[in-house]
């Protein structure tokens, strides 16, 4: 079972792990990506995400479904952010659960790693002097 | 025939605009479409990359298009 979303309001880490919560599952692996306040020793602002809303929902289904079939997990729950968020903030949120952790910790990996190379999200840095969409140019 | 070409990020910088009406000859590629978008934007050429999607899906360049479909200009994602 997946939960895919996408949203401009603020990430629920416990709504997640009790989405994924399972008898048959031992283990649940979350991964939370935050926002930090500095890149290459810049102080951050804020960050803003853009995205290509029906697609990215598309290829985060296919992740998960990916993972699924892969690692043998029994749920994942894929939450990202998109709009104006603070430094702190989760960007995205997976949690995964599987009858054991190996699987678990697997899939989570899995899932963000493609999500960065796949999924159309797209993430401008504000600093103080200006801003960059993070790697636009070579 | 028309695209929709749609773009994101960076891209929408370049373009300025999210929609555009694009104009191609019929059964024109994807690989056509691309050389005809950097050449009225050359900037595009100077990004790390850019994928077309056609209706939502990644798509090799040698696709040939259709009357109104939907291209979405992806530069680098850096979600997560």
């Amino acid at each position: 079972m997946l939960d895919i979303k996408l949203t401009e309001s603020r990430l629920d880490v416990n709504a997640c792990i009790d989405f994924v919560s399972a008898g048959d599952a031992g283990g649940i692996d979350v991964f939370i990506g935050t926002v930090r306040n500095a890149t290459k020793g810049k102080s951050v602002v804020r960050l803003e995400f853009e995205a290509y809303e029906p697609m990215a929902i598309a290829e985060m289904q296919k992740i998960a479904e990916q993972a699924t079939e892969k690692f043998g997990t029994k749920k994942i729950a894929l939450h990202h952010r998109t709009g104006v968020l603070q430094i702190g903030e989760a960007a995205v949120i997976i949690a995964v659960s599987a009858p054991h952790r190996a699987a678990a910790f697997d899939a989570c990996r899995f899932c963000i790693d493609t999500l960065k190379e796949t999924v159309p999200i797209w993430k401008k840095e504000i600093f103080e002097d200006g801003e960059v969409w993070v790697a636009a140019h070579p | 025939m028309r695209i929709t070409i749609l773009s994101f990020g960076i891209a929408k910088d370049i373009t300025g605009k999210r929609f555009l009406n694009w104009e191609m000859t019929a059964g024109a590629s994807v690989g056509e479409l691309r050389k005809s978008l950097v050449e009225s934007f050359p900037r595009l050429a100077e990004l790390a990359s850019v994928r077309l999607a056609v209706n939502s899906e990644y798509v090799p360049e040698t696709l040939e298009l259709s009357e109104n479909d939907e291209v979405a200009l992806i530069p680098p994602v850096s979600g997560g």
